[in-house]
């Protein structure tokens, strides 16, 4: 993907109808990298992932504050995905600590990092295609009695469950507007609709935690601003939510802190608007000398100058 | 030519003892393949465990039939966990590597000249049907008619045979309805994603290596009643064979590998009895009678071949599948 910090994309960014609320007031003292969240969900200390001589992740402590929408942005490589697969289990770090809901995660599998409610999405869809839409849904639940081998041999101990269930994914399924297709394979969805698959399967085991990794990525402007308002929508059910995007509109609009992140450190975090300006921020997405005259190239001289002015014209 | 008898010949593979360990083996695939996406290439291994396993515990150690029975699923069910352990967290190709290779360790095992004494080397062992043909309750006689006339023995034989097949395929239909069945078919089509809801993907894929690999041990039983038990017949070209009934009839079908079996027998023996009654016409006087006993797997592939490119989701499967085949 393009590094979109330098966001030249030609079609019109979704004009938000009505303003999302803000969650305010989530942090203690300076918004600064690492700085202390009032009620922190996710707190991540000393983790660090090589591979081989790379160091893609190295975060001091940063802290995901609950009940808010929290973006996780910065140029590619900078190892957010990274440090989405060890927060989940997906991956082993060589070193460090962290905590969701004040409980240890190091060294957890992914499977029971799911359980505790923290729950992700992929940045390139996994829907399970040949599942019909249904299915896809069911498998979310959590806590199935039906899933234990020997019980499945005995339908009448798991029917009432999976009626229930039925019915909860119907309701997940009619308000991600996917209810007329819950009976087509998934691979016949388009990818927006995967996304939103994915997203209302997560929901089925009822998260306190939802990290979405890209969830724009490929997805139609026109389906953009659905997608946006079902994120909302969790901060509104009591979710918090951390995402990965590099849509710097998407995140202005929706995120009530950002967290930015340069060659696998956090280097500032902050209130959206705030810290766009901060220079560790431009400098991450711009490189260090995008103020000095190289001389060489005029052309990427403008698209600088003028991504940066995009940047602060939102503040408006 | 003879045309009745080679009809006849045919239509006794329908409901063979053979058929229907086949059709229980491929059933095993069905689950490992079809169902969880595992690529087993081993299954001939897990035949060879129950055939021996049984043969074994009843020569041997002069077991009753159960606890030969029950020698063989623990044989298989340990064998499962040994392949699964290291393999099922890697990807699926390297458990095809190790499967193979396992199969035949397993094979040369029981061909090696050190355990002559117990399995019987190259020659292999024979004589444990007497045991079996105890629990016999059918009086001596003949029954049925016509190509499915038979002895009380062999009447014995596939009624216990077809009866496993059918208990087997009813477990198998009913399981993978269930949540359980629903979790299985996600891991195929992609356990990270279902590693991310919470599901213990190694665990299942453990138990589904388990239960089809016991559905082979007990096809390796049935396959040595009617015959000796010889480590040759436990070639890698068994699993091949499996693995065309299993997509003949359908991959993640229940009906597909019971009914692929049969039609993979009865062509195998129609050609058969075809090609040598063709070559002592004379009708093809470039080719020897040996000649023409091989050309049958020819033809059979052909057979396959063609039903493979013309309906590629198998005889039982769901054409809209094929649809999203990535």
């Amino acid at each position: 993907m393009s590094d979109n910090a330098v966001p030249a994309a030609p079609l019109e960014p979704p004009v938000p109808i009505t303003k999302p609320v803000k969650a305010t007031g989530l942090h203690i003292g300076e918004p600064a990298p690492g700085c202390a969240k009032v009620d922190p969900i996710l707190v991540v200390d000393n983790v660090r992932r090589t591979f081989g001589g790379l160091t893609a992740v190295d975060v001091d402590h940063v802290e995901v504050p609950r009940g808010a929408i929290t973006a996780l942005i910065g140029p590619n490589g900078a190892g957010k995905t990274t440090l989405f697969n060890l927060l989940t289990g997906f991956d082993k770090p060589d070193d460090g600590k962290w905590t969701f809901n004040g409980r240890s995660l190091a060294g957890v599998p992914a499977y029971r990092v799911a359980r505790m409610g923290q729950i992700r999405t992929f940045q390139l869809t996994k829907a399970l295609g040949l599942l019909t839409v249904m299915d896809n849904m069911l498998l979310g639940a959590k806590g199935q009695t039906g899933e234990n081998m020997f019980r499945a041999l005995m339908p009448f101990l798991w029917r009432n469950e999976e009626e229930q269930n039925r019915a909860k994914a119907l309701d997940l399924l009619t308000r991600f507007k996917l209810d007329t297709k819950k009976d087509d394979y998934a691979a016949s969805l388009s990818g927006g609709q995967r996304k939103l698959l994915e997203m209302a399967r997560a929901l089925m085991s009822d998260p306190t935690l939802v990290m979405l990794d890209e969830p724009m990525a490929g997805v139609n402007p026109a389906l953009t601003q659905s997608l946006l308002d079902h994120i909302l929508n969790l901060k509104a059910q009591g979710m918090s939510v951390l995402f990965v995007e590099h849509d710097m509109h998407m995140v202005r609009h929706i995120a009530d802190w950002v967290i930015v992140m340069a060659e696998g450190k956090v280097v500032a975090e902050g209130d959206p608007h705030e810290v766009m300006k901060n220079p560790a921020v431009i400098d991450a997405y711009l490189g260090q000398h995008h103020d000095e005259d190289i001389g060489e190239d005029p052309d990427a001289e403008i698209v600088h100058v003028s991504a940066v002015k995009e940047l602060l014209d939102d503040e408006r | 030519m003879d045309w009745g008898a080679i009809f006849n010949n045919a239509a006794v593979e329908l409901i063979s003892p053979t058929t229907a360990a086949y059709a229980l083996a491929a059933l095993g695939l069905a689950v490992h393949f079809g169902y969880t996406g595992l690529l087993n290439f081993g299954q001939a291994g897990f035949m060879a465990l129950g055939a021996y396993g049984y043969a074994i515990s009843i020569l041997t150690f002069g077991f009753p039939v159960w606890g030969a029975f029950l020698v063989g699923v623990g044989a298989s069910v340990l064998f499962a966990l040994i392949l699964g352990i290291p393999t099922l967290r890697l990807r699926a190709d390297y458990l095809a590597i190790v499967t193979i290779a396992a199969a035949e360790i397993v094979r040369l095992l029981f061909t090696t000249n050190t355990f002559a004494s117990v399995t019987g080397s190259a020659n292999g062992l024979s004589g444990y049907k007497n045991e079996f043909a105890a629990l016999n309750p059918l009086a001596d006689g003949s029954y049925g008619s016509g190509p499915f006339e038979n002895n009380a023995y062999d009447t014995w034989l596939r009624i216990v045979a077809w009866s496993i097949v059918i208990i087997a395929a009813l477990l198998v239909w009913q399981i993978m309805r269930s949540p359980w069945g629903r979790v299985i078919k996600g891991i195929r089509e992609d356990e990270d994603a279902v590693r991310a809801l919470g599901k213990n993907v190694y665990a299942y894929k453990m138990q589904s290596l388990i239960l089809g690999g016991v559905f082979g041990t007990i096809a390796g039983m049935i396959f040595a009643l009617p015959r000796a038990v010889v480590p040759s017949n436990y070639q890698t070209t068994l699993t091949f064979f499996i693995y065309a009934i299993l997509l003949l009839g359908g991959a993640a079908t229940v009906l597909g590998p019971i009914i692929g079996s049969m039609i993979f027998w009865v062509l195998l023996s129609f050609f058969s009895g075809f090609m040598a009654r063709a070559v002592e016409a004379g009708w093809l006087p470039f080719m020897t009678s040996i000649q023409a006993g091989q050309l049958r797997f020819v033809l059979v592939g052909v057979a396959i071949m063609l039903i493979v490119i013309f309906r590629p989701q198998g005889i039982f499967g769901n054409k809209k599948e094929l649809a999203f085949v990535r």
